[in-house]
């Protein structure tokens, strides 16, 4: 039976854009359904979702999968034959895991801050989020990924964060370039590849439409 | 000494939930207890300095933090032939038993101790509805099981298995009530059925201690709530 996979999405999303790119790693064709959550979520979502009603969610010959992350380990055991995500050490796998929860727990949560507020509150978010990046940075050591020789789980977790990186540098006016080059040498490397670049957004149109976010929120 | 020591607090459920995996899995192993009045110590800083919380399991002194990132290390370490399978082996099953797990901590743990720190009437009430609702879903999870895993209990169980002796104290401490075995008979059920298991009653901490320590941090979180500016 062919396999029939679905991704409920939104283009801008970080989380979204894991899934996209674990999907394809792995080769794996799908329908890409959009979510515009600037306006009513769709019955689907919220058919799909009913607990959290948030994209991702990917739906596998009709069974939904939600989370993002947990979405992520499940296309990697699924299509198990192909370009294994995680490390086959359960240490190294242990640590894929806990950075992948770091960076959910302590730098997205900054990321929306620096271009949702201003003033005070958003240098503050600025500074702790630059500290944060150089603790995940320091993860990456000399390595060409955080996976090792190759793309992997980890690298996964933070690409969404990669193609915010012009948005938060022109909403918070700083250098992520100047705070962490490693980090964004590290960004370019993976954009290199072709299945990433064609299935990730442009920064710049991505900071576009931020901005315009921010407009019609009434955000300065 | 021996090669497997967790980090842990004498009250963290998060802790407990190790212990069970341990056993469930025949391993011997230590536990180094924090003492909060002596501040973090020099061992918990340098294992977990992104965090500098418990549990951590140290194995052969190589750290490994987060509580279900534990749970998973451990179930892929200790795998196969007659060892006690925490997860489930097909990849859908597995999604489940994670994303109910990250639910259960996310929204039942902290939506319950929110309720418990609530001051305002109001506000309790509210923190109250919400932890309902989400203790809701987990009632439809158990449903018709006899444990969240099956038969036999599984890493659902221990991410849940807080709730059949932490949750009382909080309750009682508190001033809220959740789980109402009229309201949630399936969750109740598993609960009493979680704790009588020997493995799993040995490990948890004495009830009035859970109980004293829940009252003094109760009362300096709402003095401190309560005394900001």
């Amino acid at each position: 039976m062919a396999d029939e996979v679905t991704l409920l999405d939104f283009w801008p999303s970080m989380y979204g854009m894991r899934c996209r790119a674990a999907l394809a790693e792995k080769g794996v064709e799908y329908e890409f359904k959009e979510e515009d959550l600037t306006s009513d979520k769709s019955e689907l979502l919220l058919q799909m979702n009913p607990v959290h009603k948030k994209i991702p969610v990917l739906i596998h010959n009709g069974n939904p999968v939600c989370e993002s992350l947990i979405i992520v380990e499940y296309i990697d055991e699924t299509w198990s034959h192909k370009a294994p995500l995680l490390p086959s050490d359960p240490y190294e796998r242990a640590q894929a895991r806990f950075w992948a929860d770091f960076v959910d727990k302590k730098v997205y949560d900054l990321g929306r801050k620096l271009w949702m507020r201003k003033g005070e509150e958003q240098d503050a978010a600025k500074k702790e989020f630059i500290e944060c990046l150089k603790i995940v940075k320091s993860e990456l050591g000399d390595k060409a990924f955080f996976g090792g020789k190759k793309f992997g789980f980890l690298d996964i977790a933070i690409i969404g964060l990669n193609c915010w990186f012009y948005t938060y540098e022109t909403c918070g006016n700083f250098s992520i370039q100047a705070e962490c080059p490693k980090l964004v040498a590290w960004g370019k490397r993976c954009m290199e590849k072709e299945s990433l670049a064609k299935t990730l957004p442009d920064p710049r149109k991505l900071c576009a439409f931020i901005l315009e976010c921010k407009k019609a929120m009434g955000i300065e | 000494m021996a090669k497997l020591k967790i980090i842990v607090s004498a009250t963290s459920l998060f802790c407990t939930r190790i212990e069970w995996a341990l056993k469930l899995k025949g391993l011997e192993y230590e536990l180094t207890v924090e003492d909060w009045d002596k501040g973090k110590s020099e061992l918990l800083l340098k294992s977990n300095p992104a965090h500098k919380k418990v549990p951590v399991l140290l194995d052969d002194g190589v750290a490994i933090a987060e509580s279900k990132v534990i749970l998973e290390y451990i179930d892929e370490k200790w795998k196969g032939g007659d060892l006690y399978p925490l997860l489930p082996q097909d990849p859908y099953e597995r999604a489940q038993a994670r994303f109910w797990a990250q639910f259960a901590d996310d929204k039942c743990v902290f939506g319950t101790w929110g309720a418990c720190c609530a001051v305002d009437a109001l506000e309790k009430e509210k923190a109250v509805e919400n932890a309902l609702e989400s203790f809701a879903y987990l009632e439809k999870q158990i449903e018709g099981k006899k444990f969240f895993a099956g038969d036999k209990i599984g890493y659902l169980d221990l991410v849940a298995g807080w709730i059949p002796h932490w949750l009382g104290v909080m309750e009682e401490t508190g001033g809220i009530k959740i789980l109402d075995a009229e309201r949630f008979p399936s969750l109740h059920e598993w609960a009493q059925n979680f704790i009588k298991i020997p493995l799993i009653k040995e490990c948890v901490p004495p009830r009035d201690f859970l109980v004293n320590y829940s009252i003094a941090l109760l009362s300096y979180l709402r003095s401190s709530a309560l005394n900001k500016p």
